[in-house]
């Protein structure tokens, strides 16, 4: 690969989902040179497995499609894709950063026609979907990838699979003799955005996600909707039937000690959200009922939350539920009691979502000494972190309004750092 | 926090929640309840008390005094501690349940007629007498728990264990009449005295 160019009046930009991309090209627009570093081969994260916003409801592609113009049009920002930070060390105004690059096995010469994945047998999990359904070992993560570039997985590396993708490609682009490359460079600043996972709901061992097939999590039910999804955009449970009567269960994983201690934010409007996804797609057909503890739906966006309650075939039951336990023809039933009256129930529903909370992925280990991440694993804002900046779900759990601000705050503060280096500044 | 604030706080905070802080095992926790339910409907008592832990809590906030501590709930609690492992908030419920039935009983309010807190009566007597539990006695006054013919029935039910264990010498029936007795009687007399006065004051302070 061609030699990276950085300097100590760099701004490095860890992770390329929505945060990250707002932050680099707010730094980059403001005529600082970004490296963004990316650990997916394509940018676009968590948003670009999301079927719609709230509360607008409008399509993610939409945002990410204006991001991708203005990082296109950016002489100022370096994007690297497949590749990981394995340590920092320095400090601000001199970070030495130390960069693993995962070989894609596909160069600048693919136009992502497809013969590739056309050609190949092999199949692997598809982590765009959760791992819900499989896809070719030569593949383009999604249709919203940037760079449109495809990618061959490791797995088939040696195999007879390779050749024939390599055989079947007209403009040379498959490359297997591409290595892992580690590389070091110098930053002046670091914006973290590595974003958010979903919570992993097999830990909640008293909703037997791993028992019960018709329990899914939120993120599974969002690539539901997508038409080249695992379900072809249908909702559907794991038999292929449609469902009647949905239940969201809240705070699955958040605001617990035994899990996550802090509130995950958009868990409750993502779930009334899905009940519109639920009522476009089934009407009358499918009723949801949401079980909650407090709906955390705030200023503004309470107003989506009264119109969904408006909908007579969403119903809301102010109760934690204790435990599910296996129904008939693949029906789980939610035991608890209600909060209002505190009253015994066991419901049957065919299907189960868990609003399962957003999980930072701020590593640990690889920061210099006294950069402060606290107890939720977020990165603090505070002044012994010297040029590191946490932003977006990084720095907390925020919607994707939030972190977008947070991210433009977090480049306005690297921005600070470099303009000192270059001495244009305080 | 302002002093204000906290001046208000104290105002709108209920005098029963600060007498159960002040005075029940872990009371200081209450405060933390959010009513979530998950206590609740982990109990495996299920339908038989008559008010789940989380409305307890609730009760305790809204100054239910005596229907809380003359709740039968707490009376109820196995100890599975399946509350204590799922609240989200980490409250140590079957130890504040604990924590309201002693202080209910210390109050006078436990209910009667109710099970355990015969089978606590009865356990209690055996130590203040003989300074030790003599587990024959405890025994026999649980068969006779509700009655003389229904004591009849139980012992005539359980004969076979009985019997099996005089035989393998698990139980000495002569215990019933005398049985071991701890030495210093009189001191253990004296040290209980002393307790309850200590606890009349208590009760004159908070109970009515």
């Amino acid at each position: 690969m061609s030699e990276v160019v950085a300097t100590n009046e760099t701004i490095m930009v860890v992770g390329g989902g929505i945060s990250g991309l707002t932050a680099a090209l707010e730094a980059a627009e403001c005529g600082k040179q970004v490296l963004l570093i990316e650990k997916a081969p394509t940018v676009g994260g968590r948003v670009g497995q999301l079927y719609k916003y709230f509360p607008k409801l409008c399509f993610p592609t939409c945002g990410l499609e204006i991001q991708y113009r203005r990082l296109k049009a950016n002489k100022n920002i370096r994007l690297m894709t497949m590749t990981e930070v394995a340590g920092i060390s320095g400090e601000a105004g001199n970070y030495s950063v130390d960069l693993k690059v995962a070989p894609r096995y596909v160069n600048e010469n693919c136009t992502a026609c497809g013969d590739c994945a056309n050609a190949v047998e092999a199949e692997v999990d598809d982590a765009h979907n959760y791992n819900m359904k499989k896809t070719k070992a030569a593949y383009l993560p999604h249709n919203m990838a940037y760079p449109q570039r495809y990618v061959i997985d490791p797995s088939i590396i040696g195999t007879a699979d390779a050749d024939k993708a390599k055989a079947a490609c007209k403009v040379g682009a498959v490359d297997l003799e591409m290595q892992e490359e580690n590389l070091s460079v110098t930053v002046g600043s670091v914006i973290w955005a590595t974003g958010w996972k979903p919570y992993d709901a097999a830990k909640i061992q008293p909703y037997g996600y791993d028992r019960y097939d018709n329990v899914i999590t939120n993120v599974e039910f969002e690539r539901m909707m997508d038409p080249k999804g695992p379900t072809g955009g249908k909702i559907q449970r794991a038999d292929g039937t449609t469902p009647k009567n949905i239940a969201f269960i809240q705070c699955a994983g958040s605001r617990d000690r035994n899990h996550l201690k802090h509130c995950s934010r958009i868990c409750c409007m993502a779930s009334l959200k899905q009940t519109t996804y639920v009522a476009e797609q089934l009407g009358d057909e499918c009723k949801s009922t949401i079980y909650y503890i407090d709906i955390r739906a705030i200023d503004r966006i309470d107003d989506f939350h009264q119109r969904v309650k408006q909908d007579p075939n969403v119903s809301f039951v102010k109760s934690k539920v204790a435990n599910i336990v296996g129904g008939s023809d693949g029906n789980v039933v939610l035991r608890g009691v209600d909060t209002e009256g505190y009253n015994r129930y066991a419901n049957e529903h065919d299907l189960v979502v868990l609003a399962t909370g957003m999980q930072s992925t701020v590593p640990t280990g690889i920061f210099p000494e006294g950069t402060v991440i606290n107890e939720h694993g977020f990165i603090d804002l505070d002044e012994s972190n010297g040029g590191i900046f946490g932003a977006g779900c990084s720095s907390d759990a925020l919607d994707v309004n939030r972190a977008a601000q947070n991210a433009t705050a977090a480049a306005l503060r690297a921005i600070q750092v470099v303009n000192q280096v270059a001495g244009t500044e305080g | 926090m302002s002093e204000m604030n906290q001046a208000m706080i104290e105002k709108y905070r209920s005098n029963f929640l600060q007498e159960v802080e002040a005075n029940v095992e872990e009371g200081h926790w209450v405060k933390m309840c959010m009513q979530c339910g998950v206590c609740s409907g982990s109990c495996p008592m299920e339908n038989n008390w008559d008010h789940p832990p989380q409305e307890l809590f609730m009760m305790i906030r809204a100054n239910k005094r005596d229907e809380v501590l003359s709740s039968s709930s707490m009376w109820m609690c196995t100890s599975c501690y399946n509350c204590i492992a799922r609240c989200p908030r980490g409250l140590p419920i079957t130890h504040i349940m604990h924590g309201l039935a002693s202080y209910g009983k210390r109050m006078g309010l436990a209910p009667k007629e109710q099970p355990t807190v015969k089978f606590g009566d009865i356990f209690w007597k055996s130590i203040v007498e003989n300074g030790r539990v003599n587990e024959l006695k405890i025994g026999v006054g649980l068969y006779f728990m509700n009655g003389f013919v229904q004591g009849i029935k139980n012992a005539l039910a359980g004969k076979e264990l009985g019997l099996a264990m005089m035989k393998t010498k698990r139980m000495n029936p002569m215990e019933y009449f005398g049985g071991h007795k701890c030495k210093d009687r009189s001191g253990i007399a004296k040290m209980l005295a002393k307790a309850a006065e200590f606890e009349a004051e208590h009760v004159a302070k908070f109970g009515k």
